[in-house]
């Protein structure tokens, strides 16, 4: 039972992750790689400043900043030198690597002895309860947050320019910036779960970034199969399939992991996840 | 004068092989209020032409003013503020994964800025039912589907609308009734020309319908090998048949 406990709460601390692939897939139609290097940025600013005694706020605030920094890095690369948004999320996810590792100075920073989150709230909750309610709080004020942000006329502008790019730069906004503005949004939150994951798990790992952009691919996709069947427009509602698609992943991999499959196969595992969900729906389609 | 084209020269691939020059020292101007129509072959250069109005890409040599300012240098998103345009393609001139109002939400703030503010409210919902109702197109109790959903003629005309929502000074339209059915076209180029009445707007209207070129519109413009062939004046114009237009194509 703890195990898929802490698959929930996994599931919850990449909710953030799933908003900024949310952003970057859905409404860019970009597929942004970024998401391995800035996360793995995100706790790795997290690691170095929690050794240093430094208040999480503050952690936080300089958490977002530079995966917004990362996120915008590859807007720029992609819209003023014109590189395929792919390409570019390669290029400034292989230069991460190298940032990474020069922030964290190792490959690997145990964060067992600091203070985090968990003895904050330790007044309040036991354990993993305590996590529970960091990581929902996070996730609620995320999604309060970004719903609000996507139904401002600015919001519509960003939706818009990756659905009909001519309409929009005819209607006044620059479509250049807003790919910038809108992959740095993406990637502070990716940042986010970086900073929550590295507390929850108790380090960080210059390797940890690995392939997520693959889980969150999947858990966006994942929850919108499951929503397709309310037919909602509501933002509400499609940020909340992003959630449950997080939640989902993480279960199945938890399952799959104690059918006593050896955690060697795991990225295996989820890209295949992946494909079915993103596959059987053509499936369907060609017969 | 409300737009001036002043001697613009474009070229396409410039110094390869493949060099094409669309435009060769053309100039233009058009008084406010004017509608003027341009026709042409393929490769006459009239959609380069309203291109380089509409700022999707400069001129290699030449000068483009509008209203007085020049806006040689400024990119498309900068002339919005006196530009607003209808595509060839009915589903360039909306988003199809928004929804009518969103769309119109958009097209409401054309020479305004995006700001932070959730500007769908209960009143700009009415003012937006309101002005979709002229349509007759039934669109008024679908202002929450996405306008993906809609038929081409449907998508062409709230176009149209929403590009006289935020009152332009000058409306660009490129061949908009092409990829249209004739009942959806009629509905169109109507609608087109009322909203250029109504508005008192200056516009410029690409065609290739030769009917429509000698129907509407104050002055006819013919364009061939990237350089106006004929021009008619509006005293000229009101004598011109379809047959006539005929013979210049031949």
């Amino acid at each position: 039972m703890e195990f898929y406990f802490s698959a929930l709460l996994l599931g919850l601390a990449f909710c953030s992750m799933g908003f900024g692939i949310y952003i970057s897939l859905r409404i860019f139609n970009i597929p942004d790689i970024t998401t391995d290097g800035s996360y793995t940025l995100g706790a790795a600013v997290t690691a170095v400043l929690l050794t240093k005694g430094i208040s999480l706020p503050i952690i936080l605030l300089i958490t977002i900043i530079s995966g917004a920094a990362a996120g915008a890095a590859t807007g720029m690369i992609h819209t003023r030198l014109r590189i395929q948004p792919l390409l570019a999320g390669i290029l400034v996810m292989t230069s991460l690597y190298s940032v990474n590792l020069s922030i964290m100075g190792r490959s690997n920073i145990p964060l067992i002895t600091t203070a985090h989150f968990e003895n904050i709230f330790s007044f309040l909750l036991q354990d993993n309860l305590q996590w529970l309610g960091v990581f929902l709080i996070f996730m609620i004020v995320l999604l309060a947050f970004l719903s609000w942000l996507l139904k401002t006329d600015f919001g519509v502008a960003m939706r818009a320019t990756g659905n009909s790019e001519m309409m929009v730069r005819a209607l006044g906004v620059n479509t250049q910036n807003m790919k910038v503005i809108g992959l740095a949004i993406a990637n502070a939150l990716t940042a986010v779960s970086g900073f929550l994951v590295c507390q929850f798990q108790q380090f960080t790992d210059i390797n940890m970034g690995i392939g997520i952009v693959i889980f969150g691919l999947g858990s966006v996709m994942m929850g919108e199969a499951f929503f397709s069947v309310l037919k909602s427009q509501s933002i509400v509602v499609r940020l909340l399939s992003v959630v449950l698609g997080c939640i989902v992943f993480r279960m199945i991999i938890a399952l799959t992991l104690s059918l006593g499959v050896n955690p060697t196969w795991l990225k295996l595992v989820t890209a295949v996840i992946v494909l079915i969900v993103v596959g059987i729906p053509n499936l369907k389609k060609t017969s | 004068m409300m737009l001036s084209v002043d001697h613009v020269t474009k070229f396409f691939n410039r110094n390869t092989p493949s060099e094409v020059h669309a435009l060769d020292d053309v100039s233009l101007s058009l008084q406010e209020k004017e509608f003027v129509v341009i026709i042409g072959s393929n490769g006459s250069g009239k959609t380069t032409l309203l291109n380089l109005i509409a700022g999707n890409y400069f001129s290699d040599a030449g000068k483009i003013s509008i209203d007085g300012n020049d806006v040689t240098a400024k990119p498309d998103y900068q002339r919005s503020k006196w530009i607003a345009r209808i595509f060839q393609d009915p589903l360039s001139g909306t988003a199809p994964d928004l929804t009518l109002l969103d769309n119109f939400r958009l097209a409401s703030l054309r020479t305004k800025r995006k700001g932070f503010r959730i500007g769908i409210t209960k009143k700009f919902r009415t003012e937006v039912q309101d002005r979709i109702s002229v349509l007759n197109l039934g669109l008024e109790n679908k202002l929450d589907t996405l306008v993906g959903k809609l038929s081409g003629g449907q998508r062409q005309a709230i176009t149209l609308l929403m590009a006289s929502f935020d009152r332009p000074k000058i409306l660009l339209l490129d061949e908009p009734t092409a990829a249209l059915d004739p009942r959806s076209s009629e509905i169109v180029i109507r609608l087109a020309d009322q909203l250029i009445r109504d508005n008192e707007l200056t516009a410029i209207l690409v065609t290739h319908n030769l009917r429509y070129a000698a129907e509407y519109g104050s002055r006819l413009i013919m364009m061939s090998k990237g350089k106006i062939f004929r021009e008619y004046s509006s005293a000229e114009k009101k004598s011109i048949a379809v047959g006539d237009l005929q013979q210049l194509f031949l």
